[in-house]
């Protein structure tokens, strides 16, 4: 997959999240990793390249194709991709199960029966087997984020999107997780992953967006972003991250 | 969701306290009236007995279309009150206020003696139950407001991610976790209701009230109907208020 970004702006009020963001990766980035530190934007990219908003300015494609700029077009844009974000947002009313047949049903019109089996086999997948029928309160936050996880990937999403995944979990939760995740990966899902797990992206990511205040600052193939950063600003970064792990 | 301070009283402790409140302010009541120099005559209440009950099925039979007429225009009046569109929320926000910023009682006889006298409306237990349901309405579409309100942005942003659109949002995330959240000021906004149908014999509607006050005039005796009136109405109301509380508990997941 090639994404590319043109002066892509997005303001919430007068501040600008995304300031003129552009970049593009190569032509076969598979997991694309969205580092810099917090406030620099990631979560808002990562919404407008997966159409989730849609940006103020700017024009964004993927393998050549144009995204759409408005509502309609981005309705449809995005019921091909998955969203995983860093507070699980499952539907607390619903069980586990619900969660992942609903969207199935009513958006992508499968037939009940089909959507649960689906469901089932994802939850099993991840490893959810027996917690089916339990609302996401009765879940821990590694067994809600993988839910979310399997959530995003019942309907085959071109596109799976992590919004730090992993941020609101402990050491062991985040360990299931990031397992889960890598082993997507490795499955050939096309990613793209806004996270601070440096180490963890060093080791599934092929591509890295490098952003800070809005802007993109660094677009690079892992290998090289890893080895030897070109900005100061992503040096540093890299630096401060890597000091206690 | 805390503990209930109910759930740490035993059962036979309960009841044990609800026998002596309830032996308490009876006596306080029987003091009292009996205090008052006025000869009790229950007689023409029990003559009038059929007529009371008439009253009293008027009273639940428009009480609950105009229930339904609340519910349907307190959840239209909410959408206009969040509409794209300026129009459309400045005309709910003003119905709103306007309606719940004066009396009821003035509301139905303006309602009867000019709006519906203009519109040749000729069917008073028509237009009180329309009235009623105005404004019952204006103060659920404020309750439904802050319910629907409460549903946090990652909410409606998981509903967005999972694809589905402005029908579906509401279809099956804003209104399955709002209707937990509206349902205590719903029930109570009900019962409320009920007890404001009473206004109802203003303009005319023989209702429960408009009977007894039909029956004090005709057996020349001012307050013996009251106390079976006021009986008539908890008969109802109670129940409904411990429905819904057996209700809330049914809809209660943590969040």
């Amino acid at each position: 997959m090639k994404l590319e970004t043109q002066a892509v702006t997005k303001r919430y009020g007068a501040h600008a999240a995304l300031d003129g963001a552009s970049f593009s990766t190569g032509d076969e980035a598979r997991v694309i990793a969205l580092l810099g530190p917090s406030g620099g934007g990631k979560s808002t990219l990562l919404r407008v390249l997966g159409s989730l908003l849609v940006p103020d300015a700017g024009s964004i494609s993927i393998d050549g194709r144009t995204l759409p700029h408005d509502e309609a077009g981005a309705l449809i844009e995005r019921r091909a991709n998955g969203f995983v974000f860093q507070g699980y947002n499952l539907f607390p009313h619903l069980t586990a199960l619900q969660n992942i047949a609903l969207p199935l049903r009513e958006v992508h019109g499968m037939p009940e029966s089909q959507a649960v089996r689906r469901a089932m086999e994802l939850l099993h997948r991840l490893g959810l087997e027996g917690h089916e029928n339990k609302r996401p309160s009765q879940l821990s936050g590694g067994q809600q984020q993988r839910a979310a996880i399997a959530r995003a990937l019942a309907p085959k999403p071109r596109l799976l999107l992590l919004d730090e995944p992993t941020s609101a979990l402990d050491p062991v939760m985040t360990g299931e997780v990031l397992d889960v995740i890598r082993e997507l990966a490795e499955a050939g899902q096309s990613i793209i992953l806004a996270t601070h797990e440096i180490s963890f992206a060093r080791k599934v990511a092929d591509w890295v967006v490098f952003l800070a205040a809005g802007k993109v600052e660094e677009s690079s193939s892992a290998a090289d972003f890893f080895t030897q950063p070109q900005t100061k600003l992503a040096q540093a970064y890299l630096a401060g991250l890597s000091k206690y792990r | 969701m805390p503990a209930s301070p109910d759930s740490t009283v035993s059962p036979a402790r309960r009841t044990l306290y609800a026998l002596l409140l309830l032996v308490v302010a009876s006596a306080a009541f029987y003091a009292l009236f009996s205090s008052v120099a006025y000869s009790w005559n229950w007689d023409g209440v029990w003559r009038y007995r059929q007529q009371f009950g008439y009253g009293w099925l008027t009273t639940m039979g428009l009480s609950l279309v105009a229930m339904i007429v609340s519910v349907a225009l307190g959840f239209l009046l909410m959408l206009g009150r969040r509409s794209h569109w300026a129009p459309v929320r400045m005309f709910c926000g003003g119905v709103v206020e306007l309606v719940r910023g004066s009396p009821l009682l003035v509301q139905l006889l303006i309602g009867h003696y000019i709006i519906a006298n203009a519109l040749r409306i000729d069917q008073p237990i028509f237009t009180g139950i329309i009235l009623l349901g105005c404004f019952e309405g204006a103060y659920l579409a404020e309750i439904f407001r802050g319910a629907v309100e409460s549903i946090s942005a990652s909410q409606l942003e998981a509903a967005r991610a999972v694809g589905f659109d402005k029908v579906q949002t509401y279809r099956f995330v804003i209104i399955p976790q709002a209707l937990r959240r509206a349902l205590p000021g719903t029930t109570g906004q009900l019962v409320s209701l009920i007890k404001d149908s009473s206004l109802l014999s203003v303009i005319g509607i023989e209702e429960l009230v408009q009977k007894v006050k039909i029956m004090n005039a005709a057996t020349y005796k001012p307050l013996e109907g009251f106390l079976p009136l006021a009986l008539a109405y908890l008969v109802v109301t109670l129940p409904l208020s411990h429905l819904a509380r057996r209700l809330e508990g049914r809809f209660a997941y943590e969040t």
